[in-house]
């Protein structure tokens, strides 16, 4: 039971680490018409510029700094490159942002070296969050921290780290304040309503390109927030893009492409859906022998019966993908009928 | 490149090799290899997750060059050319023909059974293709032990202990470990990963048929970033006991989740000593945590001074030690052999016997698998006794059963094919 509950923790804190990244995916997209192929080196570059701004100025103002740097590095693409190649069309502008992924992974790699460099969490991300205690007596109870080790004797204790709790925290923050900025101010009204009718909204008189560029340049800001965040709490390396990088399109299409509700529905199913199967042991065959039909290695089709889901469990979220493609090819919460 | 020289090169080039060809037959063909460069050739991952490992082992073997070219029982020099595979069999199929390209007759992996596996059917191909230009694969860590058994080789040599011999110290040392009870299999998925959850349930069925194995797993070798959802699956399982042959960054984010999720129970590993696992453990591992291994970080001697100047110069840990063993090895059998050609040193290294650091070890004739020593060392905190502390992390591994080799060493099924 307990593990239950850690394993639910462990793929929401997965997910909403997700959901950081794939939120300024799905808005670029749903603004510019743009798949940025390389949202994920603005997360790799974000945990490496936090790696280097700790050094000097320390964590906390890194997690803040570096999301700024990067996100002017992302404006500064838009306006530099994106927006002069956007007048041939879309192809273009997806080769220049996967081109740009291939940029950056070698900037890193001259920069940073090849090998995972030592990003570690502050004093006060190292530890515990709270303990779950499972006593045969009492049930489950609670602690905050670690708890005491006397209370462990007894019963069976396991902790949560603090940076997982971090990490949702500051997703949870982020999903509040991206919500009240959009709906409740001034320059969300402009986002969304440039979102649907660019033209009405130039011609009252908005700045829609200086739109699109602080878009796209918050968009990266989030990725490298998510990627300070992903930086302590994985490890900080070159391929770090190239794994969440396949994996954030599954959530923007399983969620529903420029839907951002979606992304956050996205981002949570599979960030349980990478966690929950691993720890599975049941196959189709022993689910077969539960029903009471027999299944020997002569059944027709063993090789594939006696995969268990844990074997499988990396292929389920792009199965998903499919899936939803097939059937519901607007996304879960996604609104646009093309 | 070097279009005008080489156009040159040939005659200037002849007539050395003629006046030396002269010295030496006036000298005797005793030495005849004294003085020669031998090009070792390393290839193995030197980026990405197990990058670390790779670089330390290229400054081990490099470090060791040095001393050894100082004075060696064959008088050559050895030269390290490394090659960063990357993790992959197919592009480490690619370096060996880059190695051979460049004229390189000893080419050396380790991490990886994989690549290894790849490797050994190449340099059989090309072996079989190329008389006269033999290479001979040194293999320093690959531990499947079908490399010494069903795909045995005459040209591929292993200096580390395979993984049946390493199951044989732990489950040997778990005889006398009544507290150990139920025991989780947590390996990577590949060869090496299946051998030691294989070895592990066969051996410990014979050795303590009570033990309980609660659960087993695989996982991608080299591509998990979080291992928090298997030490969920351990704890829930409620093993007492993990055993793992993971090494690098797989050992290292496993103890890291298993700390952080406060799992207290024992790890048995193969290579807690390597690269990054250190500081994971950090204190947090202390007394629960096992290697075995031909080595520890407290051996004493001469190896312990090697060991102290190699932190000095690195600030990094010497512990791919079975580098020494090839260097020795090969030195002493070029000196029998009285030449650097391939062949005759293979010939020469079967059934070899040198003495070092962990006591007399012996290239064993039948499938070339080097027999030696083992010991089990334990996690716990650096003292007066054992005062070599890995990665500055004030722990070290303390050995508390060494076995000698003929406890660990295991039957081969080896049929080996020899040249002429």
């Amino acid at each position: 039971m307990d593990q239950i509950f850690i394993n639910l923790l462990n793929g929401l804190s997965s997910g909403l680490l997700l959901f950081m990244l794939s939120s300024g995916l799905t808005l670029i997209f749903s603004m510019m018409g743009v798949l940025n192929f390389a949202h994920a080196s603005f997360y790799m570059v974000g945990a490496y510029v936090a790696y280097s701004l700790v050094g000097i100025v320390g964590f906390w103002p890194a997690l803040l700094l570096a999301p700024l740097v990067v996100g002017l590095l992302g404006a500064a693409f838009e306006r530099l490159a994106l927006r002069r190649v956007h007048k041939f069309g879309h192809v273009p502008e997806l080769l220049i942002t996967f081109g740009l992924s291939y940029v950056i992974l070698e900037l890193v790699q001259l920069i940073w070296g090849r090998t995972a460099v030592p990003f570690t969490p502050p004093e006060a991300l190292q530890g515990s969050a709270f303990t779950i205690i499972s006593s045969p007596a009492q049930g489950l109870s609670f602690a905050l921290g670690k708890a005491a080790p006397e209370l462990c004797t007894a019963a069976l204790c396991s902790t949560f780290p603090l940076t997982r709790a971090f990490m949702m925290l500051v997703a949870l923050l982020m999903l509040l304040g991206l919500w009240l900025l959009l709906t409740r101010t001034r320059v969300g009204l402009v986002i969304q309503a440039s979102l649907t009718h660019p033209e009405m909204v130039e011609a009252l008189g908005h700045n829609v390109p200086r739109v699109l560029m602080l878009v796209f340049g918050s968009g990266c800001a989030l990725a490298a927030l998510a990627g300070v965040i992903g930086g302590i709490t994985f490890v900080t390396e070159p391929n770090m893009a190239v794994i969440v990088g396949s994996i954030i399109f599954v959530v923007v299409v399983v969620g529903g492409i420029g839907s951002l509700a979606g992304a956050f529905v996205g981002s949570i199913v599979i960030g349980l859906l990478q966690t929950l199967p691993l720890t599975v042991d049941a196959s189709l065959a022993s689910a077969l022998t539960a029903m009471g039909m027999t299944v020997t290695p002569d059944t027709p089709g063993y090789p594939v019966l006696r995969l268990a889901l844990k074997d499988v469990a990396q292929i389920l979220p792009y199965l998903l993908m499919v899936m939803i493609l097939i059937f519901r090819p607007k996304g879960l919460l996604g609104t646009r009928e093309d | 490149m070097f279009d005008f020289t080489s156009a040159r090169f040939p005659s200037r080039f002849a007539r050395v090799l003629g006046a030396a060809a002269a010295l030496a037959l006036t000298a005797g063909a005793a030495q005849a290899q004294k003085g020669e460069t031998v090009k070792l050739a390393y290839i193995d991952a030197l980026s990405g997750l197990m990058g670390p490992v790779g670089q330390n082992q290229v400054k081990t073997f490099q470090f060791l060059t040095e001393k050894f070219n100082k004075s060696n029982p064959a008088g050559v020099k050895f030269e390290i050319v490394p090659f960063d595979n990357k993790l992959s069999p197919a592009e480490s199929l690619n370096l060996l023909k880059a190695a051979t390209d460049q004229g390189i007759r000893y080419i050396m992996q380790g991490n990886g059974s994989s690549v290894a596996l790849a490797l050994v059917d190449a340099v059989n191909k090309y072996n079989e293709r190329n008389p006269g230009k033999e290479v001979i694969y040194l293999n320093y860590s690959a531990v499947d032990p079908d490399l010494t058994n069903s795909k045995c080789s005459f040209w591929h040599f292993r200096f580390d202990a395979d993984t049946s011999m390493k199951m044989e110290a732990i489950t040997t040392f778990m005889k006398d470990q009544p507290d150990v009870k139920k025991v989780f299999l947590l390996n990577q998925n590949y060869a090496h990963g299946h051998q030691v959850a294989k070895y592990a349930k066969e051996m410990l069925a014979r050795k303590r048929p009570d033990i309980q194995i609660v659960g087993e797993d695989l996982h991608p070798l080299a591509q998990v970033r979080d291992f928090a959802p298997y030490v969920a699956k351990i704890k829930a399982s409620g093993a007492d006991t993990v055993i793992t042959g993971n090494w690098g960054s797989d050992l290292a984010l496993l103890v890291k989740a298993a700390n952080e999720a406060g799992y207290n129970g024992k790890f048995f590993t193969y290579y807690t000593g390597v690269t990054g696992t250190p500081t994971a453990l950090g204190t947090g591992g202390a007394g629960r945590v096992y290697q075995a291994a031909y080595s520890h970080y407290n051996m004493g001697g001469e190896t312990q001074k090697l060991g102290n100047e190699f932190k000095a110069k690195f600030n990094d840990d010497l512990y791919t030690w079975s580098a020494d063993h090839i260097l020795l090895m090969l030195s002493q059998s070029m000196a029998n052999a009285k030449s650097t050609d391939p062949v005759k040193v293979a010939k020469a290294m079967e059934g070899l016997t040198v003495k070092s650091f962990n006591g007399e070890v012996t290239m064993r004739k039948s499938d070339h698998q080097l027999q030696q020593a083992l010991y089990i060392s334990v996690w716990q905190k650096a003292d007066a006794k054992y005062p070599y502390s890995p990665e500055n992390t004030g722990m070290t591994l303390v050995p508390v059963k060494e076995y000698e080799s003929y406890v660990s060493s295991t039957p081969t099924s080896c049929q080996m094919k020899r040249p002429g």
